[in-house]
């Protein structure tokens, strides 16, 4: 489970604005993540982990530093590059679920397919199969305002693994639920990870939830201030 | 190709989740094209009627009457017989037919009826495009004596006579009593106006039993060889001029009208206006186009964050521009295919109405329905690209 590391950030940075109004929201991040990790990012609100997160799932691009992907350097790819990087290689799961409204779960699991260009019968396949794994069968009609908040949020991680991505990018995936839905939350992602080999960077502010990753990343200030293996930790 | 088709079905949602937003966006276009459509199609009737009149009447044909066409006035004086017989001597290769017209009442047993009575010999009857259905012509000596005899077109023969036979009864005519010998075959309207309501007597009954005078109101001039036509023209003009005693520095009293050039003005007309109208089409268009934009602008922004999530999951800029220009182009196209219907409607009501044909032509209705889909292209273009220019991240954190 070792060789090249799936992701490897060096010496990233990210200056967001211009002249006075300047925010250094990363200050030189090494982070080196093996394929089939589980990794929490942790630290205080404002910190920088969303910034690393949109960094790493390439949805934004860093201002200097490397970042290799597949032992790739992706850094400075263009916009169409990176979105076809995500189509094939990335999952996102998003704190407010971030479901299309007025659209049906199977139709929100089989939006990354359609990009795919994957035919009718195949995306319907694959998202039913998605949303069995997530425990939304007999679900796939229901509007995501007919569905619950921790049913939604199976929905984005059935979307976010339909394309059976090699990365699976979660900001925050409880932080709207309870402790009983964001435990359930955290079962699935476990399972996926140990059963699939997914590899999972997720952020999150609640210990609980962290402990259920393998590694945890703290972010403080913009630079990684610990980095250590769940139970040897303090 | 697969993804393109996703992309029209995802328009024709987006169009179907806002049926009535959608058909208020698209009125501008509707109204353009239909517009378009109409004006276009009662021109191009018109104008086929106007042609299709002066060929019957051959383009070998020169008019000769007082008044120009310009001042449009009756107030010059009439030719008279001298006019006439002055025209057949002195110049060549042509004949002449002399025509006097008034209007009055048509009388048989207790039917009347109100027509235009025409003093014209048989061979202006000829020019004028007229057939005989039943009867007969004048006789040579009729003509030369003025003798009371008329030949009568279809519409005062079913006023005076129902579907009975009026070959040998007398009619009225004015004053005048005089015996049917003729029934011409019907030439239908022409815009709006019937010329099978018309009673013809031989010149010199007319002028001496109706009209009380030896004024001619018009000469009509067939020309043998039409290359001539200008020419004769001109000398017509000299020989009036002079015999009118019009000074070099005056204006004609009276007009020579080539048939042709009488199409052509009458076309001209048309043209303009409607291409006038064109104008006004096209700029109702344009409206509908701004509309579109307006109300696309509007969809970029509240699906912003649909816009951020097919970002997210793979999207490239080019197919966010694609699903949001497709959708425009959709929204015209059928804005524009509402307009075609309609305006053929509105074409085919007010031909109806002018008795004109009714012609479709399907070059201009696929030059509209292109320039409506044009429209959306090029209006739909600005808001679908900034939809493609988003960054996912904001987008997504869009409210
Ligand atoms: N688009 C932006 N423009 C300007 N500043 C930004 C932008 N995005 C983030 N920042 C700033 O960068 C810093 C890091 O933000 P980031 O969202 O990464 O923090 P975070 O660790 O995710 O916080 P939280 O736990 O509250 O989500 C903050 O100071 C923030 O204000
Ligand atoms: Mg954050």
């Amino acid at each position: 489970m070792s060789a090249a590391p799936v992701i490897e950030l060096r010496g990233i940075t990210k200056v967001f604005g211009r002249a006075a109004a300047t925010v250094h929201a990363l200050k030189g991040v090494d982070l080196s993540i093996a394929s089939g990790e589980f990794v929490s990012i942790m630290g205080p609100s404002g910190s920088g982990k969303s910034t690393l997160m949109n960094i790493t799932g390439l949805l934004d691009q860093p201002t200097a530093g490397h970042y290799l992907f597949g032992g790739a350097e992706v850094g400075d790819l263009s916009r169409d590059e990176r979105a076809l990087l995500r189509r094939h290689f990335l999952g996102f799961v998003f704190q407010g679920y971030n479901l299309l409204p007025r659209t049906s779960a199977l139709e929100n699991v089989e939006l990354p397919l359609i990009y795919q260009g994957r035919p009718a019968a195949e995306r319907h396949e694959a998202a039913m199969a998605a949303l069995t794994r997530v425990g939304l069968a007999g679900r796939e009609s229901h509007r995501p305002s007919e569905l619950s908040g921790g049913q939604q949020q199976r929905v984005a991680i059935a979307r976010a693994i339909v394309a059976r991505p090699d990365v699976l990018l979660a900001d925050e995936p409880t932080g709207n639920l309870d402790t009983a839905r964001s435990r359930e939350i955290m079962d699935l992602l476990q399972e996926l990870n140990e059963t699939e080999g997914l590899t999972i960077v997720m952020v999150t502010h609640d210990p609980k939830m962290a402990a259920c990753s393998r590694r945890i990343v703290t972010v403080v200030d913009g630079l990684i201030s610990d980095d250590a293996t769940v139970g040897e930790a303090a | 190709m697969r993804f393109l088709l996703e992309t029209a079905r995802l328009a024709v949602r987006s169009i179907l989740r806002n049926v009535l937003r959608s058909a208020l966006t698209v009125l501008g276009i509707v109204i353009g094209v239909a517009a378009v459509i109409g004006m276009v199609g009662i021109g191009q009737g018109t104008t086929a009627e106007v042609t299709g009149q002066v060929s019957d009447l051959g383009s070998d044909l020169l008019v000769v009457h007082p008044g120009s066409i310009m001042t449009g006035g009756q107030l010059a004086p009439l030719f008279d017989e001298a006019d006439f017989l002055a025209i057949v001597d002195q110049i060549n290769g042509i004949e002449a037919e002399p025509l006097v017209a008034r209007s009055g009442s048509a009388v048989f047993g207790g039917e009347s009826t109100a027509t235009t009575i025409e003093g014209a010999d048989n061979g202006a009857i000829d020019i004028l495009g007229y057939d005989l259905a039943q009867g007969r012509v004048f006789a040579e000596t009729e003509m030369r004596s003025g003798a009371p005899v008329c030949v009568i077109g279809s519409t005062v023969r079913e006023e005076l006579f129902g579907v009975g036979n009026p070959i040998g009864e007398t009619i009225r005519v004015r004053q005048l009593a005089c015996e049917v010998v003729g029934l011409l075959v019907s030439k239908g309207a022409t815009l709006g106006q019937d010329d099978d309501n018309v009673v013809f007597l031989p010149v010199r009954t007319m002028q001496r039993r109706v009209a009380g005078s030896r004024d001619i109101d018009a000469i009509l001039v067939t020309v043998n060889d039409p290359q001539r036509m200008g020419r004769v023209e001109t000398e017509i003009e000299a020989l009036m001029r002079e015999r009118r005693g019009i000074g070099p520095l005056e204006e004609d009293d009276f007009d020579v009208a080539d048939m042709a050039e009488v199409a052509s003005m009458v076309s001209d007309i048309t043209g303009i206006l409607t291409g006038l109208l064109a104008a006004l089409a096209a700029i109702s268009l344009l409206v509908g186009g701004i509309g579109i934009m307006n109300i696309m602008l509007v969809s970029v922004t509240e699906r912003t964050r649909e816009i951020g999530i097919r970002l997210a999951v793979g999207a490239t800029g080019g197919q966010v521009l694609l699903q949001f220009l497709v959708e425009a182009v959709f929204l015209s196209a059928i804005g524009g295919a509402v307009g075609i219907l309609l305006g053929l409607g509105l074409a085919w009501l007010v031909t109806g109405l002018l008795s004109v044909t009714f012609i479709v032509d399907p070059v201009i209705i696929a030059v509209a329905f292109l320039f409506a889909a044009f429209v959306g292209v090029l209006f739909g273009y600005f808001p679908a690209r900034r939809a493609a220019r988003l960054d996912p991240i904001e987008a997504l954190r869009h409210q």
